[in-house]
């Protein structure tokens, strides 16, 4: 499979290059995207009461890391990208948190 | 005089014509955190109503329609998929197999709004909007459901406009070949939003439809 494709210009390293997966590797994380929706699908059809919000949510999450790894080629991409990246999600975690002390806190 | 030193400039700009793709990655990304910022305030304001009224919660989401959802879910899955293919094509220098590709996408971020059409549609129908009769008779709860519901797809929704847009314009870049096998990074940017949108379409989806 021919996932390098380099050129002969001058690159100074600011040029993309391209070194993602090609099209069959896209089109499994695709089916894989297809299959945890169904399956998130038919989860929310059992009464697994208070765990339903959890299991959703991680599939989510799940289907999450595989577009933003393999559709956003962040899995193929710089370091300091993904650090930036995990910092946001920190933030908004922390955010989430706090939220969550007042809520239950306060009422 | 002025006129040489004009053209010598302009041949040394055009020798070293200074293109920064990792720049313009960054600053993409950097844009997408705004907006997962964006959306995660919505985020927040839903986790704390769902927290506050979780039978509501339940109530109100059996009025959406799970397979309208899901069909939704599958359109958009699919339509990022496309934009990846397109890349790659692009990559590949395949600039007609690039075009089909995000034509595609075109097609399915449409179809996705007309879908959108059809279930706001059925809820005014219903009396569910805001002053509506319908919504004017429910629970606090079951009213911030359909506020966040409304707002948080509709923001979605003029995220979808706004990606197209980005799309088509990137697609006439690439018909007119200001964008190529080696300078391709503005077709990823585009995708890098595109792909954002779905990932919110991801999470709203169970929040919103798959409430039991």
């Amino acid at each position: 499979m021919d996932t390098n494709n380099h050129h002969d210009e001058h690159n100074d390293g600011h040029i993309a290059e391209a070194h993602h997966p090609s099209y069959g590797v896209n089109i499994l994380v695709w089916i894989g995207l297809l299959s945890l929706t169904a399956i998130t699908v038919a989860i929310a059809g059992i009464n697994l009461g208070s765990l339903a919000l959890a299991v959703a949510l991680i599939i989510a999450t799940v289907k999450s890391l595989f577009v933003v790894n393999f559709f956003m080629h962040v899995k193929f991409d710089n370091k300091l990208l993904k650090i930036f990246i995990g910092i946001c999600i920190l933030v908004f975690v922390i955010v989430l948190i706090l939220t969550f002390f007042d809520l239950t806190f306060r009422f | 005089m002025s006129n040489n030193v004009n053209t010598a400039v302009e041949e040394v700009q055009e020798i070293h014509m200074h293109r920064d793709d990792f720049g313009s990655k960054m600053g993409m990304w950097l844009f997408l955190f705004t907006e997962v910022l964006l959306f995660g305030g919505l985020f927040l304001l839903y986790a704390s109503y769902r927290y506050i009224y979780p039978e509501a919660f339940i109530v109100a989401s059996g009025e959406l329609d799970v397979f309208m959802g899901g069909v939704n879910t599958v359109i958009l899955l699919t339509s990022s998929l496309t934009v990846v293919l397109g890349i790659v094509a692009l990559q590949k220098g395949n600039k007609r197999l690039s075009l089909s590709f995000l034509w595609i996408t075109v097609f399915f971020g449409l179809l996705f709004l007309v879908n959108k059409y059809f279930e706001w549609g059925a809820k005014f129908h219903h009396g569910i909007y805001p002053k509506g009769p319908a919504l004017q008779d429910m629970s606090d709860g079951e009213i911030m459901y359909f506020g966040l519901y409304y707002v948080m797809t509709g923001l979605h929704g003029l995220h979808i406009v706004v990606g197209l847009a980005f799309i088509g314009f990137v697609m006439w870049q690439i018909k007119k070949d200001v964008l190529t096998a080696t300078n391709f990074q503005r077709l990823e940017n585009a995708g890098l939003y595109w792909h954002l949108v779905d990932i919110i379409w991801i999470f709203l989806f169970p929040l919103f439809y798959l409430i039991h």
